[in-house]
């Protein structure tokens, strides 16, 4: 008993210190930032875990490369983009409680403004800096997004959950149609952008890696940096960087706003949430990182045009958050993996081992994918609505810190003491 | 003033169509307060039943095919010149074409609402939106692994023959047109009438108003809306049906863009409300023909889905209906 009470003390006041050491006046001033509600930290077995499927979505491309499945890896890029896509979904649809049927609207208007954006700024940063243009151009696209989501948000704020998913999924199509008319000589219709002439930048580095980087092993294997790979890199880090920021943003006030609202909007309103600004920041947030895929995958495939952004791919991409767990970061992981991944490795698996060609068994596949997406997803809402990785309920606790009347912080350490002597015990 | 005109009696064939579906839209709504988006995917269904029964009764290859599988099928054969060449033969044909069509995809509507809505009566309305999203996508994807991405309408030899409908000289009415606008007339009126007149509407009605006491009454809750499941996917199997014989064609994504208008012709209307659906339906038609007409038509649906969004924001009850306050 005395033992574990030291530990925990000890635990606690070591935190405490922590916490005194970076919060400062200042931030205690504005809305008691001093220190955050739920840390979100993982644990450490989480964490192994986390490390080791790093380390293998890190090997596995040379692997591959170096084996000629080429085909296997531009699906794993396929994949990591509606990835991408579908954790700004989640934000809308997981953490802010609002249905969204018009992805395709923002990854539409993110790959057409990385294609519109690229070309000038690559001519003005001049032959050598020119490669650097695309960090600049995806931020700016997913701004570009963002803002468009901020327009849309204007007026549908008052609109019920499913109006509002009938106002984006018109959204959506008349983007798409807009695009294909080429409004003013911009989008340049079905024949997509960049017109003929112009010529995308490198991103960075890529001409460097591809003629410098080089693993031959024996006879099979022979590695070098291509187009695919990497993508597939840069995906991957715009991935972990977009899972590292929603996870922050879900953890923050922010994120205790959406929860709250998606809970119970009236009651949230009547706890002084600030329901229009959530919103509204759900929106803007969720389109960004829409904006940012389509930026990703316009620079991936070398050009964009309207095909693709079609109502089917929005429903996809929205059973891939309803499917894989709403509001749950690794359900929407392992939908992703599940749902893009299946039928190209279907069709990977016909080309390589059912005698060459394998005709259109991919697309086959793919239209048989969609059947059983639809089927699950009516399943899924009757049996298991919270998809396969549930969202996980989390602890909210209240500190004591000066606000609430403790003077040493007792209401914190008493909180405190519960999680910190689990992690002890660990 | 011709060419209004001429795009006047488009957009009311077009808006009958429309209305048709609508009335899906609306009735489910009403009782269910659910937007079932597999309700587009009945009008398609619809569509490709229709073409099928078409073929059996008036293409002489399929009938070929059909009586060597089965043999007791082969009157057909001979029965194919009274069906597509005489007058008399046409309307039973139409009539059996149409009945089938309706009653198969009725019973659709029925078993998808047993099995996909009917669980979630209780659960969150959006559980329930999404559920009808899967069941859609089911739906076309099923249409388009098995049975075929496109087929192309038959025309029967007597409608082939008919010329257009001419007024004041310089209007004309394809004869589709016309059988498309009075058939939707004379069904909505019907509809009215059922909803308004009988007991089963009353019992709709009641449903409609409060689920719970309308049970308590002594309806049967499950029924009614089963019943509502089977005659708004007939209606809209009706509409998938002429729209194959107007435009000749039927596609397995051919529900999206119409489902989505009549939809829009639902909340103009005033979602929940009959009339208000079939006003809307004809009102959106008419839009749409005009856009076309004085606009542009590559913007033609652009400029519905900006109907639907604006109508949503400033008008959610419609035309007809009242606004719904929010109650805690």
């Amino acid at each position: 008993m005395t033992k574990k009470n030291t530990s925990t003390n000890t635990t606690a006041s070591m935190e405490d210190a922590a916490v005194k050491g970076k919060g400062s006046a200042a931030e205690t001033l504005f809305g008691g930032k001093a220190k955050p509600m739920f840390t979100g930290k993982l644990s450490p077995v989480k964490m192994a875990l986390v490390g080791l499927l790093m380390v293998v979505l890190l090997l596995l491309p040379i692997y591959l490369q170096g084996m000629g499945e080429v085909l296997l890896l531009a699906s794993f890029v396929l994949i990591g983009l509606y990835i991408l896509l579908a954790l700004g979904l989640n934000i809308i649809i997981g953490y802010a409680g609002m249905l969204d049927f018009g992805r395709m609207a923002f990854y539409a208007v993110g790959a057409y403004a990385a294609m519109i954006l690229a070309i000038p700024l690559a001519n003005l940063m001049g032959d050598n800096l020119s490669q650097f243009a695309f960090p600049f151009v995806l931020i700016g696209s997913g701004i570009v997004a963002a803002f468009v989501g901020y327009l849309l948000s204007l007026p549908v704020m008052r609109l019920r959950g499913d109006y509002l998913a009938i106002v984006t999924l018109g959204f959506g199509e008349i983007v798409r149609i807009t695009i294909q008319n080429n409004p003013f000589n911009i989008t340049n219709g079905l024949l997509g952008l960049p017109r003929s002439g112009d010529v995308l930048p490198w991103p960075p580095f890529f001409e460097w890696l591809r003629e410098n980087v080089v693993l031959v092993m024996g006879n099979e294997f022979y590695f070098t940096v291509t187009r695919n790979v990497y993508w597939y890199y840069m995906i991957l880090l715009v991935l972990i960087i977009a899972i590292i920021v929603v996870r922050r943003q879900d953890n923050s006030r922010l994120g205790r706003s959406w929860a709250a609202m998606r809970e119970d909007e009236v009651a949230a309103t009547a706890m002084g949430v600030n329901v229009t600004k959530a919103k509204t920041w759900a929106f803007v947030l969720g389109a960004f990182w829409g904006g940012a895929a389509g930026a990703c995958f316009g620079f991936f495939q070398g050009s964009v045009s309207p095909e693709p952004f079609t109502f089917l791919n929005s429903v996809i991409v929205l059973a891939i958050v309803v499917i894989g767990g709403m509001g749950s970061i690794p359900g929407v992981l392992l939908g992703g993996v599940i749902i893009m991944g299946f039928p190209e490795l279907v069709r990977w698996f016909a080309m390589n081992h059912l005698g060459g060609g394998g005709g259109d068994i991919g697309g086959q596949v793919a239209n048989m994918r969609n059947l059983l997406l639809g089927l699950f997803m009516v399943i899924m809402m009757a049996v298991r609505t919270e998809g396969i990785i549930p969202m996980k309920p989390k602890l909210h606790k209240l500190y004591g810190k000066g606000k609430f009347g403790g003077t040493d912080g007792a209401a914190d350490k008493a909180a405190e003491a519960a999680p910190s002597s689990k992690g002890g015990a660990n | 003033m011709e060419f209004f005109l001429q795009l006047l009696v488009d957009g009311l064939t077009v808006g009958g169509l429309y209305a048709l579906i609508a009335l899906g839209f609306t009735m489910v709504y009403g009782i269910l307060l659910m937007i079932n988006f597999a309700h587009a995917e009945m009008f398609m269904t619809g569509g490709f039943i229709g073409y099928g029964m078409l073929n059996l009764f008036g293409n002489y290859t399929t009938i070929g095919i059909v009586s060597d599988a089965l043999p007791f099928m082969s009157f057909l054969k001979s029965t194919q010149p009274f069906f597509t060449t005489t007058a008399l033969g046409f309307i039973i044909m139409m009539i059996l074409v149409f009945g089938t069509s309706a009653v198969l995809t009725g019973c659709l509507g029925m078993l998808i609402e047993r099995f996909a809505y009917r669980p979630l009566r209780n659960s969150p309305r959006l559980c329930a939106l999404i559920s009808a999203l899967g069941m859609s996508l089911f739906l076309q994807n099923f249409v388009l692994t098995f049975v075929g991405h496109r087929m192309v309408f038959p025309t029967p030899e007597f409608l082939a023959n008919l010329d257009a409908i001419n007024v004041f000289g310089y209007i004309f009415i394809a004869p589709i047109d016309m059988i498309i606008f009075c058939s939707a007339l004379v069904l909505l009126f019907v509809l009215d009438r059922f909803v308004n007149k009988t007991k089963l509407g009353k019992a709709m009605r009641a449903t409609a108003q409060d689920k719970d006491a309308a049970g308590l009454m002594g309806i049967n809750i499950n029924s009614v809306i089963a019943l509502t499941f089977f005659i708004g996917p007939a209606l809209g199997a009706v509409a998938g049906t002429f729209f194959g014989m107007k435009y000749g064609i039927v596609t397995f994504n051919m529900g999206l863009f119409p489902g989505i208008k009549a939809f829009t012709a639902a909340v103009l209307g005033g979602i929940g409300n009959l009339r208000g659906a079939m006003l809307g339906g004809f009102l959106i038609g008419i839009l749409e023909a005009m856009a076309s007409g004085f606009v542009s038509i590559s913007y033609r649906d652009v400029i519905t889905f900006a109907v639907l969004i604006l109508i949503l924001i400033f008008r959610p009850g419609g035309l007809l209906g009242e606004s719904v306050v929010e109650k805690v």
